[in-house]
């Protein structure tokens, strides 16, 4: 087998040598009752042809966004990934490494994460960011389980604009240890419900900005509501390119962003794997979970970097560990780091007002349909209309004709009573061409 | 003859003892490379692309005004920064990387070329289902995959690494008990005291408080603890199998019957799954749910650090509770349920926003494909054989931690044998880094003093395993005879000295700050 | 001064008590890199848990060798971590305590401690 390199003759003679006769004796200590003789129930070895024949059929059932006109977005967006990221990431020294635990053999991954860190700490306009967390839904389960560490206090007042896949994440893990979460209801301007639920138990009010519906919003002023009442704020952002044009969940008063870097360096993937990207407060540093790269020098008085205050983690802290997070997202946050290295802060601004062009020009296309009403005045790069016919029917009927439409609401919350609003969301890699696809291929569903 | 070396080019060395330092620092082929901030990428580029038509003003005073503090390099520098850096690097494709209980087998690259098929990559996790049938054929499959290797019934393909995983079997587990009625009453997990630093750390996120159980002097659960601790009280046990120190619990069978009669459920660590897959069935042990590292049994790649994959298999008895979303397969396709009602009314809620780790799962089918059922019983096989081999030729000069009996994949050994050399775990193991060697896992399990954790896995050759034994062995009798600086100070020939981990404790530096006075950074 | 067996130091001034960690303790931890101190008005019991001391591989809480109300913990460690390396029974004291009961039951004098010590 390919990938096996011991031969016959090498395991009799390493067999002689631990002065066993057959690998039945290393395998001494498993129970009679579980033993088993042959090869379990599935095919057996294969070449590399029959597997690519094999899993290539699979990948040819799926109509891929790069082959439709596609207006996907709610969480996840496909943006375009130059060709040195995924040659860099195949690199040996990158893909096939591990955590960086002996930092002298392993400065080229801790120097990128320190790269990747003052990235996303300027990104969000905060102070200092972690080397990653799973995806953006999971940092935002850990933001609101710092807060209440922080803030000693239970209860979590989430917006109505945050996408409803994080906030069940988000609600599975806290309820678990006993925190309240008041979910507001769903709403295109949800932002500006939220400042009067805040009171004197509230550990932390969460916004999402751009939201679900794709609202931009100031959330300064609900900061400054959360801070009076000794809460902290908590912007998620499912868009990290959104961060290139509006203005930074810092600068707005944040004191933790969990965010989705998937955007940056990363294909769509069906869902993951991902890149969370957690920012805060100076103060805040030792409440904070994941991975930290710090700065130091070696023996010789050289410059160096290393992971650093681990005992915050779980293979020191064991039971008090502020998380039991233990990977981090690697490779997806090198892709991230050399895409964003690419592109610059210059690349980053002009990426980003090419998907808001994108945006309105969909947008504008999309009003002139009779019957569909779009319900998001300011956004980014996504909207919501509403549709005189549920959403969920007409994005099939037009995946059917090789259209890819946008994410019905309904499919993130069946039972908001949203079943005729659609997310809608453009990039800089739409083409005007896809969006008069989508405009006339909507107007007849629609009629 | 015409043609005579008439350049006076020479063609053999010249004798110099001495060794000048260089003049500039630089070091052959091993570059020194500064952050991306301390070059001149500010206000540069490396992408190109169209002006936009639209200058944001419509945004008003949502748009952001202030620079950014994100330097750009063309594409040639990008380049060079990064491999550079990845020269840095110690990597499975260069030699073996000994760390017990990771698992660090070679990657195959059809994985790579299978994961980036576009309609793998290319992919929405919201698209219609309809659109997206071959990609829950691929999950649907791994998971037939992993349940028939482990003989469990069920799957839960979400969590995005190891430690997420024994969340979601710990939070099923907690279902079930809420369900029963029980939780109020079992609020206590049990964990050995050599378990990894995750399972505690797990139980007690999800609001258990965590029992130890002692070890027996042959390094595997004591029974006659477990027993005494269990109880009505108990919601379940945490074992890993083959354990922390590499050894297959022989009493396993009576550990999850004890555990099923107290009412409790036997969790699985299934980090050392490499030792077993193809051979034994964690389902035929009495597991309730054991989580997978597909970057460790799988081959998916490490990647620095990431990212994981811990799909969690579960008993008939906890399947219920499984969190959303999974993939259905019936007469008319695949689905994909993604609510909790329904067929999915009992699931403990959700884990990430989307399907999970699709990435790693198209990595995983295409290496347990290649292998067949025939293949990866051989890489147990292989696994064990070569732990044992080195367990073999380095007993005589180091000690080890559990010499009778074979070990699984992985050979624990103590530092018994440094004592008097004034030299620790830590010395021998940044003395290994200059031999050419990635240090085995140190200081790990807990229970065994200066632990050494060697994990060679299966795809490691004898002619690796010997050059590997032979500078261990060397090492180790130089250790014994006295040579102390070349470990104290050791490393001396990797990219870097030993680093100061109390200063970037004591004085955290999270990232690059802009000098006073610049206005190229916002913070 | 009395000790713990935890390794854990008391110096009693009527009812206020000096606490903080041992040479012992502190050697054992390595480069101490902070200090989790109690707030004052914290009320501790002897035996629980009331700080922390971490060192770059580790992270240990510190039981309370007596009981009582917390009147002040040692800010300065906030900014020196190491000064418990080099004064741990002087300087790099934890906190003081208001006792509510000032006697040493259960807790050992030098002598027995260094036999205590050696005996490990």
């Amino acid at each position: 087998m390919r990938y096996l390199p011991l031969t016959p003759d090498d395991r009799s003679a390493m067999l002689a040598a631990i002065g066993a006769k057959s690998i039945d004796d290393l395998f001494v200590d498993v129970p009679d009752a579980a033993r088993r003789a042959g090869f379990v129930d599935l095919p057996r070895v294969a070449g590399e042809l029959e597997v690519e024949r094999a899993l290539g059929a699979m990948a040819a059932k799926n109509a891929s966004a790069g082959s439709v006109p596609f207006f996907c977005g709610a969480g996840a967006y496909k943006h375009h990934v130059p060709a040195t990221v995924d040659h860099v990431i195949q690199r040996s020294e990158f893909l096939t490494s591990y955590t960086p635990y002996q930092p002298e053999i392993a400065q080229g991954t801790l120097q990128y994460l320190y790269e990747f860190q003052t990235q996303v700490a300027n990104l969000t306009g905060m102070p200092v960011a972690n080397a990653s967390l799973y995806d953006g839904s999971t940092a935002m389960a850990e933001g609101v389980l710092m807060a209440t560490r922080v803030t000693r206090r239970n209860k979590a007042v989430v917006s109505g604009g945050v996408h409803p896949h994080y906030v069940r994440a988000t609600e599975t893990v806290v309820h678990a240890v006993g925190v309240e979460t008041q979910v507001l209801p769903a709403a295109v301007d949800a932002e500006a419900d939220v400042i009067a639920q805040i009171g004197p138990d509230t550990a932390c009010v969460v916004v999402q900005t751009p939201n679900v519906f794709g609202t931009a919003t100031d959330v300064s002023k609900i900061a400054e509501a959360a801070h009076a009442a000794g809460a902290l704020l908590i912007v998620v952002v499912t868009e990290a390119v959104s961060m290139g044009l509006l203005k930074s969940p810092g600068e707005m008063g944040a004191d933790i962003v969990a965010a989705e870097g998937q955007s940056i360096g990363n294909a769509l993937n069906f869902g993951g794997p991902y890149v969370g990207l957690f920012a805060t407060r100076d103060k805040l540093v030792r409440q904070m979970p994941g991975r930290l790269c710090g700065e130091t020098v070696d023996a010789d008085g050289t410059r160096g970097f290393v992971l650093t205050l681990s005992t915050r983690e779980q293979h020191i802290r064991r039971d008090k560990a502020t998380s039991n997070i233990c990977t981090n997202s690697g490779l997806c946050t090198l892709a991230f780091t050399i895409h964003m290295s690419l592109l610059g802060e210059t690349g980053l601004r002009k990426m980003a007002l090419l998907n808001h062009e994108k945006a309105l020009a969909t947008r504008d296309a999309l009003a002139a349909i009779p019957g569909v009403e779009v319900l998001t005045p300011r956004f980014f790069n996504e909207f919501a209309v509403r549709l005189p016919k549920p959403a969920a029917e007409v994005v099939e009927a037009l995946a059917e004709r090789g259209v890819l439409a946008g994410v019905p609401y309904s499919r993130l919350a069946p039972a908001a009573g949203m079943d005729d609003v659609l997310l809608v969301a453009a990039t800089e890699t739409t083409m005007d061409a896809d969006i008069e696809i989508l405009a006339s291929a909507l107007a007849k569903a629609c009629a | 003859m015409s043609t005579m070396n008439t350049v006076g080019r020479p063609t053999t060395p010249n004798r110099v003892e001495s060794k000048p330092a260089t003049l500039t620092g630089g070091r052959g082929l091993l570059q020194n490379e500064h952050l991306i901030f301390e070059g001149d990428g500010w206000g540069k580029t490396g992408v190109d692309l169209p002006e936009p038509k639209t200058d944001g003003s419509d945004l008003g005073d949502l748009v952001r005004r202030d620079p950014i503090g994100l330097p750009g390099l063309s594409e040639p520098e990008t380049m060079r920064h990064y491999v550079r850096l990845s020269q840095k690097n110690h990597a499975i494709d260069l030699a073996i990387y000994p760390l017990g209980s990771c698992t660090m087998k070679h990657n195959p690259r059809l994985n790579e070329k299978m994961a980036r098929l576009p309609g793998f990559s290319d992919i929405h996790p919201l698209q219609p289902t309809s659109t997206v049938q071959g990609a829950l054929e691929l999950m649907d499959t791994l998971a037939h995959w992993l349940k028939t290797l482990t003989g469990m019934p069920a799957v839960a393909l979400s969590p995005k690494a190891g430690a997420h995983g024994e969340l979601c079997g710990l939070m099923t587990i907690r279902a079930a008990h809420e369900a029963s009625g029980q939780h109020e009453q079992r609020r206590k997990v049990l964990v050995p005291t050599s378990a990894h630093g995750t399972n505690p750390a797990t139980a007690a996120f999800v609001g258990y408080t965590v029992v130890e159980v002692a070890q027996t002097d042959d390094g595997r659960v004591d029974v006659a603890d477990l027993a005494s601790k269990l109880g009505d009280d108990v919601a379940a046990i945490m074992v890993t199998n083959p354990n922390t120190c590499g050894l297959f619990e022989r009493d396993i069978l009576e550990i999850s019957r004890l555990t099923h009669e107290a009412g409790a459920y036997f969790y699985c660590d299934g980090a050392n799954f490499n030792a077993i897959v193809g051979r034994v069935r964690p389902g035929d042990l009495g597991v309730d749910a054991m989580h997978i590292n597909l970057h460790k049994t799988f081959s998916t790649p490490h990647g620095g650090g990431g990212p994981g994959a811990g799909p969690v298999v579960l008993s008939a008895a906890l399947a219920p509770f499984a969190p959303a979303p999974w993939v259905v397969h019936d007469a008319d396709g695949y689905r994909l349920i993604e609510r909790e009602e329904d067929e999915a009314a009992q699931a403990f809620g959700r884990l990430c926003a989307f399907q999970g780790q699709m990435g790693m799962y198209t990595r995983a089918l295409s290496y347990m494909m290649s292998h067949g059922s025939d293949g990866l019983r051989q890489v147990a096989e292989d696994a064990v054989l070569n732990a044992n081999y080195i367990k073999a030729r380095l007993s005589d000069v180091m000690s080890a931690a559990f010499p009778d009996g074979p070990c699984m994949h992985e050979a624990l050994f103590d530092d018994e044998w440094l004592k008097g050399t004034d030299i620790t775990t830590l010395d021998f193991a940044k003395a290994m880094i200059d031999e050419g060697f990635h240090p085995m896992t140190m200081y790990f399990p807990l229970v065994v003093h200066g632990a050494m954790l060697i994990e060679p896995t299966e795809t490691e050759s004898k002619q690796e395993l010997d050059r590997f034994i032979h500078a261990m062995r060397a090492l180790a009798e130089a250790a014994k005879a006295g040579d102390v600086d070349r470990f104290k100070g050791a490393p001396f020939h990797a990219p870097m000295k030993r680093l100061d981990e109390t200063r970037a404790a004591r004085t955290p530096v999270l990232r690059w700050t802009a000098p006073e006075g610049s206005n190229i950074a916002a913070e | 001064m009395h000790f713990s067996k935890d390794h854990e130091w008391v110096r009693l001034d009527g009812d206020v008590a000096t606490v903080g960690i041992t040479q012992y303790a502190a050697d054992a931890l390595g480069d101490v890199v902070f200090v989790e101190t109690p707030d004052a008005g914290k009320v501790v019991t002897k035996g629980d848990g009331f700080a922390v001391v971490e060192s770059v591989k580790a992270a240990s809480d510190v039981y309370a060798p007596v009981s009582g109300e917390v009147i002040e913990g040692n800010a300065a460690l906030a900014s020196a971590p190491e000064t418990v390396n080099a004064d741990p029974e002087g300087e790099g004291w934890f906190a003081k305590i208001k006792v509510s009961d000032t006697s040493t039951d259960g807790l050992m004098d030098r002598a027995a401690y260094d036999a205590f010590l050696a005996s490990l």
